[in-house]
């Protein structure tokens, strides 16, 4: 297990570098710096001393690839740079919007589970009924609404209209600033999971073993609680898991819309302002996240189905 | 599922629709009748869905903003289904070295979500069209080429791809003439799902400022401005996001409605 | 190979279909054409026919595991003296397993692919004795055991991936005998098998049904497995049952022109197959037209047999 646990730990080692390499060369290559966008932008930074010597503070003035060499062998010791704009290392202006974006996917994954499997598991028992159209209606609608209008719409009948639960904002403990973006960002997990479970249970019930356990006299509850949901279960973890490591980046619209101070809206509010090492920094994260929870869910993937080999 | 199909081509028709007739079929100029005294006017005759901040026709942008998303999913989706489809082809064809590296390449652009990257690279281009063309129309290509290397291992051992290269075909010409036309199909299918996923991705750059830059009406910044509306005029947020809505949804169910046709697989399995 | 006791004193049948029909939905197609057998405790009785006949579908009528859109549409199927088709779900779940078991085809895909072999086979003894989960696994073990299974603690532990495709089907008889059922209903056991371990599972439920008295149906397509398992074999054409004799009258003069094409079709061990694919018998040719037509096969007796022999009214 250990050894399993170690070999796709060093598999995402090549997919890291790469992530950096593209991020670095996109805004290195790319004429136009953060100091020029800022003199564009009308701030005092037009003298050339000042400008020298910004350009030699953040190592502007090396080459392409001892800068990418710098970066790269910074990130060997956690280094991600200095903020361009707070003169802060990047890893402490990080730091304190991974726990609300963290936060926030795990809640968004919970409603889409709550609600999405159930739909899923009913709609596939009742095959065909109106029950089944109405959630493959609602999960295909689910998949097609941008989830930053679905926010502007809950913000507008729940904060707005009723006054039940703050339109935007974070606190820290507060479930009610949570619920709304939670919501608009798990409508489409719900989606998917709805579908996943659907096609799976029914996959699984025209499976031989379920004939078996009928002719061994399981009852149907039992059938369904024992022997359908173990099987669909391994299906329903995989896609909740990848939906989770991929949340992270889908939530920067809705973080933006409910200012919400996480990774999303730090890699927006850097990207207009051109600060790069945080730009990096943030997309890093995001990276980090998705790879980290692939290789959590190919482990209990492992765990819970006995015919992946963990050799 | 015959019925996803015919309602999916349904709204997509309608959104081209408006896209193409968006002269003839505003009322209003979408950008020059601005006229702050008819400003957060409710929908009623004759703004039809009544009037944003500046006082211009919520309905004249929307169908001018047909036009933006429309070009920016189908061209952005276009150049992805290119590069997805020659870089998988070329990978299952080819193998080896170039197999290995197009596979890793594809695994580095799943593990950066598309939006991310998207936004990565607009903000190096700064905002407008052609840049959202092409950040778009980089960064979604993964699924494209996946499908299409899959195919293209199970076609290369097949009898007439093997009777091609006997011929002496080029390995151009047999990828071309002989793969291609074999994985029309499912590559139609993701490219339907891309162009509504083009539209989404879009509208959220554009909601976030770095994509159509206002005054041209896209319904991404519509939604920008409506959302300081949001108290007074919910109209200006509803109705643009309704057509985000119906778009997307019309390219989902078509797209679905594709696959279920080519894959009667897929089609038992739903009855 | 045959069971010892014969029905010698006749004994009263232990399950008996009548005027069986099967039909696709409400309106559909009829699949079985009214099947009428009787299966005497201890016997081991076998099905024939070609694919599609309804031999399968027999099988999973009396056990009440018709897939919809195919349901029983008229007909009685008596275990003991009630009616199986005229009892609650409750009830027949009950029978089912307990009291009549059965085997299916691909012991690749029969069992759950993600509970322990011991699990599934203790499962059995908690629903239908009652037992406590860790009382069943023990008891799991012995019916491992018994089906010949090596180490079978070990083997209680491993999950169906990790068994071979004899392996997995020795597990399925251990189910289906757990509860020591009146009646085992064999749907193909040994076709997707490995012709190396087809006898010896044959062999292992021939035993232990012989050891319980348990009677079998057997399914099949193979007339080799019928000939050395059966007492008595039904042949199955189109939905009909055609014929039924004792095993060895069977082959020695079978009564129904399809039978004799059935028994043709087989390919006989050390016969040389002569000019290449021409002398592979296909049912179609042997079998006379009318024979073939949509309504012809009926049940044969030898009474009708001699009659139209010598010219005689029936």
């Amino acid at each position: 297990m250990m050894g399993f646990v170690l070999r796709r730990l060093l598999q995402m080692i090549p997919t890291i570098l790469a992530v950096v390499l593209i991020i670095f060369f996109i805004f290195s290559v790319v004429p136009g710096s953060f100091l020029t966008s800022l003199m564009s932008e009308g701030r005092n930074m037009t003298n050339a001393d000042v400008l020298a010597q910004m350009n030699a503070q953040f190592g502007l003035d090396d080459p392409i690839p001892v800068r990418l060499w710098n970066y790269v062998s910074g990130l060997l010791q956690f280094d991600l740079g200095i903020s361009y704009r707070t003169r802060e290392p990047v890893t402490s202006v990080l730091a304190p919007r991974l726990w609300p974006s963290i936060q926030l996917a795990i809640a968004a994954m919970t409603f889409a589970a709550a609600v999405g499997i159930p739909l899923g598991f009913m709609a596939a028992l009742r095959p065909g009924s109106l029950f089944d159209s109405l959630t493959m209606v609602t999960a295909v609608s689910g998949l097609s609404v941008p989830e930053f209008w679905l926010g502007l719409l809950l913000m507008y009948v729940f904060a707005l209209q009723l006054g039940w639960l703050p339109s935007f904002g974070y606190q820290e403990n507060s479930l009610r600033h949570l619920i709304l973006p939670a919501v608009a960002l798990g409508v489409s997990p719900m989606a998917l999971l709805a579908r996943t479970t659907r096609a799976g249970v029914l996959d699984v019930m025209n499976a031989d073993f379920v004939r078996t356990a009928r002719a061994k006299g399981v009852s149907e509850p039992r059938l369904v609680r024992a022997h359908i949901t173990r099987n669909v279960l391994v299906l329903v973890l995989t896609t909740m898991g990848l939906q989770i490591g991929s949340l992270m980046g889908q939530a920067i619209v809705i973080e933006k819309l409910f200012s919400w101070p996480g990774i999303g809206s730090l890699l927006v509010d850097s990207v207009s302002v051109r600060d790069i090492p945080v730009v990096q920094g943030a997309v890093l994260v995001i990276v980090l996240w998705f790879l980290v929870i692939n290789m959590l869910v190919d482990i209990a993937y492992a765990l819970i189905d006995p015919r992946i080999k963990v050799a | 599922m015959r019925f996803n199909f015919m309602f999916g081509l349904f709204l997509v028709s309608i959104v081209v629709l408006a896209a193409l007739l968006a002269g003839v079929l505003a009322p209003f100029d979408p950008i020059m009748d601005a006229d702050l005294m008819s400003s957060e006017l409710p929908p009623g005759a004759p703004h039809w869905m009544g009037t944003d901040a500046q006082g211009r026709d919520v309905l004249s942008r929307i169908l001018y903003g047909a036009r933006v998303s429309l070009l920016v999913g189908v061209v952005s989706q276009l150049i992805n289904s290119t590069i997805g489809a020659a870089l998988g082809i070329s990978a299952g064809y080819f193998g080896g070295v170039w197999d290995d590296f197009v596979n890793g390449l594809t695994n580095v652009m799943l593990a950066i979500p598309s939006l991310v990257f998207a936004l990565a690279i607009m903000a190096v281009l700064g905002p407008g069209l052609p840049s959202l063309l092409i950040a778009l129309g980089l960064t979604n290509w993964s699924w494209t080429c996946r499908i299409a290397r899959g195919s293209t291992l199970s076609l290369k051992s097949q009898s007439f791809v093997l009777a091609a290269k006997a011929a002496g075909f080029s390995d151009w010409n047999i990828m071309r003439t002989q793969i291609l036309p074999n994985i029309v199909g499912p590559l139609l299918v993701i490219g339907t799902l891309g162009i509504g996923s083009a539209v989404l991705a879009e509208a959220a750059l554009s909601f976030l400022g770095i994509g159509i830059r206002p005054p041209t009406p896209s319904w991404g910044n519509m939604l920008t401005d409506a959302r300081e509306l949001l108290r007074t005029a919910p109209w200006a947020a509803i109705f643009p996001g309704l057509a985000i809505f119906v778009t997307v949804l019309g390219f989902n169910l078509l797209g679905d409605g594709l696959r279920d046709m080519l894959d009667p697989h897929m089609r038992t399995r739903r009855a | 190979m045959n069971h010892g006791q014969r029905h010698d004193a006749n004994p009263d049948p232990i399950l008996s279909v009548r005027d069986l029909r099967v039909q696709i939905g409400r309106k559909g197609p009829q699949i079985l054409h009214g099947v009428s057998l009787d299966i005497l405790p201890g016997e081991t009785y076998g099905l024939v026919g070609e694919s599609g006949s309804g031999k399968s579908v027999t099988g999973l009528s009396i056990m009440g595991l018709l897939k919809r859109p195919l349901n029983v549409s008229t007909g009685t199927i008596h275990y003991q003296d009630q009616n199986l088709l005229k009892l609650g779900p409750r009830a027949r779940r009950r029978l089912r397993g307990d009291l009549i078991a059965m085997i299916f085809q691909e012991p690749m895909t029969a069992l759950n692919p993600v509970a322990s072999i011991g699990t599934q086979i203790a499962e059995m003894f908690v629903i239908h004795r009652g037992m406590d989960w860790t009382t069943a696994r023990q008891r799991a073990v012995e019916a491992l055991d018994s089906v010949q299974v090596p180490s079978p603690e070990e083997r209680a532990r491993a999950y169906p991936h990790q068994l071979s495709g004899g392996m997995r089907q020795r597990v399925m008889i251990a189910i289906a005998l757990a509860c020591r059922p009146d009646l085992l209903i064999a749907d193909e056991p040994t076709t997707a098998l490995d012709v190396t371990v087809q006898a010896g599972v044959l062999k292992l439920i021939d035993e232990l049904c012989r050891a319980e008295g348990t009677a079998v149906l057997l399914v099949s397509h193979d007339l080799g497995v019928i000939a050395n398992m059966c007492q008595r074999v039904g042949v199955m054409d189109r939905g009909r049952l055609i014929e039924e004799q004792d095993t060895a009258a069977l082959f020695a003069n079978p009564l129904h022109p399809y039978t004799r094409g059935l028994l043709a079709a087989r390919p006989r061990l050390g016969s040389r197959v002569e000019g290449g694919r021409k002398r592979l018998t296909e049912l179609d040719e042997i079998v006379p037209q009318g024979a073939r037509g949509h309504d012809s096969p009926t049940l044969v007796t030898p009474r009708e047999v001699r009659a139209r022999a010598t010219g005689a009214p029936a």
